[in-house]
């Protein structure tokens, strides 16, 4: 395994002079102190960054990358933290500078953007302030030149009305905004390196597609290298023109981003690229397909299996939704009245067949929760009709609300707080059975281990915690919990959003085995777009509470007709480096938010129908 | 803002309310009878008769309620059994000394507590960190009573620097009362300050673990900047809450305290009350009390939401 990756300096630099390196890395290790012993996270990695280049760290969860960048600022809390190895940033020797020479560097020489733009910006100062902070902290500037500065930095990252923002607060922007805030900021002293560690991660897909083209235009401008810190595949092809793979602390392969795709030789980038969903892989499938698994020691695939036929449309539906409408109020004043509604949901429906799923796709705030909330009546819906296994769902006491539970149980996204971790694992997964008295402890326990073993996990996990298991296993639990009552509808809300690839392919080929051994009907509630393509028969666009496309998935994707559908499937950036090249604009369109006020008449819809049950809002 | 207040103050409302329920059922509910008290040895008949009459004590008790309220909003809280004075002028009289003996001692609480959180926060599991904490402990399990024997003991009888006990009002002669209160005022805030250096500690450790600090260094903040303008401000907004609550704990520690130090305050006159059975010196001081406990927590209300942008921008 090669663990020293310097050497991969383009080649026809040999015989000019080779412009030094902005950033060089070797050997860098970094340990954490865990329990009085020194445990390496990153090993003895090494690497270059030419001045205008994008160099992406791409891997998984507990790969070491984010630690890599962290370890390359120095931003790692002392005292727990042990970084070895050598780090050349603009010629200064960065771990042998003293703490007061490194806090010039930060933000000076290197600056760095983080993944939480909710949380990276202090609440209680103006962005205007942060920003003139990065400039005078380093210089001696005066507060009127900062503010002009600051002014135009804003601009430059485009953010519309510059100078009416600066005195405005972080909670005031929305996440792409913050984002741009941060740009702004990491750009205030002109760095030569700006290094981005999951800069778009938590944003939605169209404002993502935004981000990334401002790093690009910016770094043109600005004539930066970037080191860009991704789990995603896609962004990677994107971005970057080198590319380093991280799998436990090494570095396993480098090289061009374009040789990584096409020419990948270590098994875990096989494996990696493998699991990524491609947008539009889907052409000639006609139902769900499992994910290829890639043994990541042997870089050995396994064909996918394709998925049999499980949706049978001759029966009635086992879930009906008409007109379904989910306001919250907003209220104001002294009386707190009501003064406008948030229309989460606004006037859907749909039918979702036993053994079928049913994506609903969108970006925050379109409604795509709460619809999955309304249907098992964990927010009270205004109004419409939801018909679930024989029960009219929305009429019903606290007694057969109980019941009807039986036919339709959710998983959610965050695996760590959706599993109580006071409670072992076979208690979890038997609560549901015993809630519902569906019989005696010993068939709670048979049950259990029945079920454990369906989610490929073992009967001897019953007794352990939460705590002892990856996420992707306490995802298994959570499933094999929603399992327990032998539900015909299973609600999935962004249940594989959280994990890391690899494990989100696993996770996935368990739900499309799991449909077809229970012949399950599932309403999969997912922001991503590539893994909707892949496990549903019929997706359901969603856009400020309403549904504005459904239909076949095949239709839906290969034929889309809303413009928002258009957009959002624009946006998804392809793991397929050729598309480097292709620009979207920098425009600044922010998501939009269903709060209206409260004279507000939510326009009659027209639906027109393209081909068989694909049908787009029109009007 | 204005809204807010408003809103703050019609909560208040009920939780009068229901304090002054309690106040009144006091005189209802305790053993004994005054008018038997007043009525003297011989107990006549007509006589009692005449002094229930005269008190509406032949009134339901809804209606001796409504009375009573009526009569205190409008300033009057009867007469105090034992002295004949107006039980209003009693509790002017010796508010301003509690007054003076809680702000000090709040002082002290937060110039003592507060800034040993933060550098225990900063120097968390450093040997700074575990005598702060060792300190914090021990202030809050000595009681005070004992703490403030000891401080007699040592500063006014063997040192003679202070004097042990007495007062004099602040505006008399102000070096004179500073000294009289020192003492007290130390008593009763260490306590507190123990209660505050926890608090401050957790609440700049959440703070200093957040995306936002790691901004701040990211872009090459100084320390000191980060620690009392990034990190502080933003651990300082639970603090102001925690403040508010502890005026409670306040007042009763001014109670033993005061007893201590034979202070003429608030403290005292309860005590005096209680043991007395002078139920309508009880009530007006529960009811005093319970409105500058509201008071407080409106004030701290406010202030967090003038420390914190989105709660302002939120009314």
């Amino acid at each position: 395994m090669p663990n020293t990756l310097a050497a991969t300096v383009p080649e026809n630099t040999t015989n000019v002079a080779r412009p030094k390196p902005v950033l060089s890395v070797e050997g860098l290790t970094t340990s954490f102190s865990v329990d009085g012993d020194w445990k390496n996270v990153v090993r003895n990695v090494s690497f270059d960054v030419m001045p205008g280049e994008t160099v992406a760290i791409v891997g998984e969860s507990g790969s070491g990358k984010s630690v890599t960048s962290l370890s390359i600022m120095r931003l790692l809390a002392k005292g727990t933290s042990r970084i070895n190895g050598k780090i050349m940033l603009n010629g200064k020797d960065l771990l042998s500078l003293t703490d007061k020479q490194m806090r010039d560097v930060r933000g000076n020489d290197a600056s760095m953007i983080f993944q939480e733009p909710m949380t990276s910006l202090n609440p209680i100062f103006t962005i205007g302030r942060q920003i003139s902070e990065a400039l005078t902290c380093h210089s001696n500037l005066s507060q009127a030149d900062a503010r002009a500065e600051t002014i135009r930095l804003l601009e430059k990252v485009r953010i519309p009305n510059a100078a009416a923002r600066f005195d405005e607060y972080p909670h005031q922007f929305s996440g792409g905004m913050r984002q741009r805030v941060m740009i702004a900021m990491a750009l205030a002293s002109r760095p030569k390196l700006l290094i981005a560690d999951e800069p778009t991660t938590a944003l939605d897909v169209t404002i993502q597609g935004q981000i990334l083209d401002l790093i690009k235009v910016l770094q043109e401008e600005e004539g930066m290298a970037v080191l860009f810190i991704t789990h995603d595949m896609g962004v990677v092809a994107e971005i970057s023109d080198r590319t380093i793979v991280m799998y436990r602390g090494e570095a396993v392969e480098s090289g061009p981003t374009d040789d990584i795709f096409h020419r990948g030789k270590h098994p875990y980038t096989r494996a990696l690229l493998s699991a990524v969903p491609r947008l539009g892989s889907m052409k000639d499938s006609r139902w769900p397909l499992r994910f290829p698994i890639v043994d990541v020691t042997t870089g050995e695939s396994t064909v996918p299996t394709e998925v049999a036929d499980t949706v049978d449309k001759r029966k009635t539906p086992i879930l009906e939704v008409k007109n379904l409408t989910t306001r919250f109020d907003i209220r104001s004043g002294l009386f707190g009245r009501k003064s406008g509604a948030i229309h989460a949901v606004e006037n859907i429906s749909f039918d979702l067949f036993q053994g079928e799923t049913l994506s609903l796709v969108g970006e925050s705030g379109c409604g795509k929760s709460t619809t999955g909330r309304s249907i098992t009546r964990l927010v009270q819906p205004d109004s419409g009709e939801v018909h679930l296994d024989g029960y009219n769902v929305l009429t019903l006491d606290q007694a057969s609300l109980r019941n009807m539970r039986k036919s339709i149980q959710m998983i959610f996204q965050d695996p760590f707080a959706s599993l109580n971790p006071r409670m072992s694992v076979g208690a979890t997964i038997a609560e549901p059975f015993i809630a519902h008295r569906l019989g005696t402890k010993k068939q709670a326990q048979d049950k259990t281990v029945d079920l454990l073993e369906r989610v490929g996990l073992t009967a001897d996990m019953m007794k352990r915690y939460p705590h002892e298991f990856s996420g992707g296993q306490r995802q298994r639990i959570a499933i094999a919990r929603a399992l327990a009552l032998d539900p015909k509808v299973i609600v999935a809300d962004e249940s594989v959003s959280a994990l890391d690839v690899s494990i989100k392919a696993q996770v996935v080929n368990l739900l499309l085995d799991l449909q077809q051994s229970f012949n399950l009907a599932f309403l999969f509630i997912s922001h991503d777009m590539a893994v909707v393509e892949r496990v549903s028969h019929r997706v359901a666009v969603m856009y400020l509470g309403e549904i504005v496309e459904i239909g076949p998935r095949a239709a839906v994707f290969e034929n889309p007709q809303h413009d928002y559908t258009k957009k959002l499937m624009a946006a998804v950036p392809v793991p397929d480096p050729a598309r480097r090249a292709i620009k979207r604009d920098v425009a600044t369109d922010e998501l939009k938010n269903p709060v209206r006020s409260i004279d507000y008449l939510p326009p009659v819809r027209k639906y027109c129908e393209v081909s068989n049950g694909h049908l787009v809002q029109v009007g | 803002m204005y809204t807010y207040i408003g809103k703050r103050l019609l909560l208040a409302i009920p939780t009068l309310i229901i304090i002054s329920i309690f106040a009144f059922s006091l005189q209802k509910l305790l053993p004994g009878d005054p008018i038997l008290a007043m009525a003297g040895e011989e107990r006549d008949p007509q006589v009692i008769e005449f002094l229930r009459d005269k008190y509406r004590l032949n009134d339901p008790v809804v209606y001796q309620y409504v009375y009573w309220v009526g009569a205190v909003v409008q300033g009057d809280f009867g007469i105090s059994l034992r002295t004949n004075q107006p039980v209003l002028s009693l509790i002017a009289e010796k508010l301003p000394v509690t007054i003076q003996l809680a702000i000090m001692a709040m002082i002290f609480a937060l110039a003592i507590g507060v800034p040993i959180g933060i550098l225990a926060a900063v120097k968390k599991n450093t040997w700074i960190d575990y005598i702060a904490n060792i300190v914090a402990l021990s202030g809050l399990s000595v009681p005070n009573f004992w703490m403030g024997i000891m401080l007699i003991l040592l500063v006014s009888v063997k040192l003679g620097w202070l004097p042990a006990s007495g007062y004099e009002p602040f505006f008399s002669d102000p070096v004179r009362s500073l000294q009289t209160m020192i003492m007290p005022a130390f008593v009763l805030g260490l306590a507190l300050a123990a209660t505050l250096m926890r608090h401050t500690r957790s609440s700049m450790l959440s703070v200093l673990r957040s995306d936002y600090i790691r901004t701040a260094r990211a872009k090459g903040v100084s320390e000191q900047a980060v620690i009392l303008q990034h990190s502080f401000r933003n651990a300082l907004l639970p603090i102001v809450t925690l403040t508010a609550l502890l005026f409670g704990e306040l007042l009763a520690g001014a109670v033993l305290t005061e007893q201590i130090f034979t202070i003429p305050g608030f403290g005292k006159l309860i005590v005096d009350a209680v043991f007395n059975r002078d139920y309508a010196v009880v009530q007006g001081v529960v009811l005093c009390t319970a409105i500058g406990f509201i008071l407080m927590n409106l004030v701290a209300d406010v202030l967090y939401v003038l420390l914190n942008p989105r709660m302002r921008a939120a009314l």
